[in-house]
């Protein structure tokens, strides 16, 4: 659910990931017993508690595992046959994973996904389902997109704090730049940059284009204007001087939050949570604008039937039951996950959310207006490799290894290597 | 007569039986995988498809054209030279000191295993820390004689070294306890009659200790070796998970690149044939050092 569990899940996959776990579910005394497997944190524990209190005769077993290891271990499941549990969560950047192979999952049109369809917007619904129709998730929390940043920066670097006018400074990714420049000309000690590094900002821009990594089952990283503009822009954003050269989820990404090394970073909404924890010493400086370039998303979860469980039908219902606005609305207001269920949108408990760490912004309003807004993009089996052999790219760059145009060159040569 | 026959075969057969139980599992969790994984090594064998399609050396042909295979194996032979040789060194001399008659000597003994108890992963996040380019100690200190900063995760050099300081704070305590183990069966009076004659610590080091200890230095260089060749833990954590060993894989060693191949790609065939690449490469690196030490020997 959140990219930010990748950093914890490092001390995993440091001991490479081990693909166990028994695949045991059934009946016992009469109960039926359902697993349901999870990653970070979903806040589902109250959830399951009440669930069994309105169904006696079910027993919920949850297992969390690291986000990589999650993934990694419902691969391996999958491709074994055994080994999966009842209920299995996954992530929208491996969701491709997932979708290219729907032979393996129970599709939610056989289980009454049609009839809570209209929960979600189309994008969300589409992005669980693979290239043929079958729909094999439904949507759990979702990202959304917005520009955190450092409010009392800004003021002390001459620029409006406010967040409509700061909004306003950047309907363009190219503003977005030229107003880095004029913030890093007002040399504020301590200050490194502008945003935090290549990753944050690449993401955020290829997800806006209406194509990205892939057009249908196809890789474009070649040819797609819409990549290359991702690329573009974040090359421009370093080559002017704006990033602090510090590597997403790295110790001295954490420390730059900290000490306040850089000023802004593009937001999905769990992000929010990542700099509450790491930025501290700085509650009330924060705040939120609109993101250049329009709207985007990143990030966000799905609930998935694998095939080899034996109560798909009992797994249905509280799959549906916990993917409903009610209970998303719970999670959200305990955990802060944001909801993918549209309706909620207008619901008081997201529109008068305000964040005090983030100097009172309507999170709530902030977020559900990007994510109604989006474009939906297709996200295929090996997004998510491919987007660290761009990363990586990016970074050769930052760090002056490469040139942009050769470092794209070996970009290509290693996505080709990929597939 | 036949109790005879029932005696011998009780005295042939049964030092056999004695050592099945090592070998049959050796079968089942040695020998059986490697077998297997020369099996897969010869197929086009992704996780994710079903079909798995015979095409021989094909994966190792390729493996040899790979640059990134190529240059995994040479930042792994650095990291190797860079922490073998000064740790076994190190090693040596903490021995020696650990053999005089110290105060509280088993406390001094405790200590230098510490580090290799300690998590690798609890080492490398101390160590992430020690080298972090903005907020590090080691930077913060170079900082102070205005030496300037290094940016360890980026260079190739400095995180090379930096795995390298790694691996030798985990294993430098861990190789002294054995070189003491061994050194304690040398006989005293061929230091007391050193001493007479006037040998220095170090002259007695050199020509007593040394010789002596010789097959177990033999050992510990091979079994470090191989440890070297197999450094994953290390390079991952440092940087900060990334498979390719940095955005240039200027510290990506075999095993993370195996690692990459077959738990990131999901390519095992590929990733098989790296693994034997790896398993024959590590085989040579042993013998190397091995006829290089025995040499030691004859040079003396």
């Amino acid at each position: 659910m959140r990219k930010a569990a990748i950093a914890a899940s490092l001390v995993a996959a440091a001991l490479i990931a081990s693909g166990c776990g028994s695949g045991g579910s059934g009946e016992q005394g009469g109960k039926t017993k359902l697993t349901i497997a999870t990653f970070g944190d979903f806040g589902y524990k109250d959830l399951y508690t009440e669930y069994m209190k309105l169904h006696p005769d079910i027993e919920v077993v949850e297992r969390i595992t690291k986000t990589e290891d999650h993934h990694k271990n419902l691969i391996t499941h999958l491709a074994a046959n055994s080994g999966a549990s009842d209920i299995e969560a996954i992530e929208e950047g491996w969701a491709g994973q997932f979708t290219s192979q729907p032979g393996k999952f129970y599709n939610w049109m056989d289980y009454g996904g049609g009839d809570v369809k209209a929960q979600w917007p189309e994008w969300k619904w589409r992005a669980g389902s693979s290239a043929s129709g079958v729909v094999i998730g439904l949507g759990t929390d979702v990202g959304g997109m917005a520009m955190c940043y450092r409010k009392d920066l800004f003021e002390k670097a001459g620029l409006p704090g406010d967040r409509e006018a700061v909004s306003k400074l950047w309907p363009t990714w190219d503003d977005y730049i030229s107003t880095g420049q004029k913030f890093m000309g007002a040399k504020l000690p301590g200050v490194t940059g502008f945003f935090d590094g290549p990753q944050v900002i690449y993401r955020s821009v290829l997800g806006q284009q209406p194509i990205g990594i892939y057009d249908g089952d196809k890789v474009v990283v070649d040819t797609n204007p819409g990549v290359k503009k991702a690329w573009d822009t974040t090359v421009k954003a370093m080559t002017v001087g704006l990033s602090a050269k510090v590597e997403a989820w790295s110790q001295d990404w954490n420390a730059g939050f900290a000490k306040g090394t850089f000023a802004t970073i593009a937001c999905p909404s769990w992000m929010t949570t990542i700099i509450q924890e790491q930025a501290k010493e700085h509650a009330g400086k924060w705040d939120i604008a609109d993101i250049p370039g329009g709207t985007g998303n990143w990030g966000g979860s799905y609930l998935t039937l694998p095939k080899q469980g034996k109560n798909a039908k009992a797994a249905a219902e509280l799959a549906k039951w916990l993917t409903a606005p009610e209970q998303q609305a719970k999670v959200f207001r305990t955990k802060g996950n944001f909801p993918s269920t549209v309706t909620l949108y207008k619901d008081a408990v997201i529109t008068d959310y305000k964040s005090a760490f983030f100097n009172n912004a309507p999170i709530g309003q902030i977020y559900s207006k990007s994510v109604a807004t989006m474009v939906p993009q297709f996200m295929g089996p090996k997004s998510g490799d491919i987007n660290t052999a761009i990363i990586n790219g990016l970074t050769r760059v930052q760090d002056g290894k490469q040139g942009a145009d050769d470092s794209w060159a070996q970009v290509q040569k290693d996505v080709k290597a990929l597939l | 007569m036949f109790r005879h026959k029932l005696y011998r075969l009780d005295l042939k057969a049964s030092p056999y039986l004695y050592v099945a139980p090592f070998f049959v599992l050796f079968l089942a969790v040695g020998m059986f995988p490697l077998v297997y994984t020369a099996w897969v090594s010869m197929h086009d064998w992704t996780l994710v498809e079903e079909s798995h399609t015979w095409i021989g050396f094909t994966n190792y042909t390729e493996l040899l054209k790979d640059e990134y295979f190529w240059n995994a194996l040479s930042n792994t032979l650095q990291i190797l030279v860079l922490s073998s040789v000064p740790q076994l060194l190190m090693a040596i001399g903490l021995a020696h000191i650990l053999n005089m008659r110290l105060k509280g000597s088993t406390f001094w003994r405790m200590s230098v295993l510490l580090p290799n108890i300690t998590s690798v992963v609890a080492v490398a996040i101390i160590f992430g820390q020690l080298f972090g380019r903005d907020f590090g100690l080691i930077n913060w200190v170079l900082g102070l004689f205005d030496l300037g900063h290094i940016d360890w995760r980026t260079g190739e050099a400095s995180s090379v070294f930096a795995i390298s300081v790694m691996i030798n704070w985990r294993w430098t305590g861990y190789n002294a306890l054995i070189y003491l183990a061994a050194m304690q069966a040398v006989p005293k009076d061929l230091y007391d009659a050193a001493s007479l004659d006037g040998a220095t610590s170090f002259q007695q080091l050199r020509r007593i200790t040394i010789p002596a200890i010789r097959p177990t230095i033999i050992f510990t260089v091979i079994v470090s070796t191989i440890g070297g060749m197999q450094v994953l833990a290390e390079p991952l954590v440092f940087g900060v998970g990334s498979m390719t060993g940095g955005a240039d894989r200027q510290f990506q060693t075999i095993a993370l690149y195996l690692y990459e191949l077959g738990f990131s790609r999901f390519d095992f065939g590929y990733a098989s044939a790296a693994a034997w690449m790896m398993f024959v490469i590590i085989l040579i690196a042993a013998g190397v050092n091995y006829l290089f030490t025995r040499r030691m020997r004859g040079a003396e």
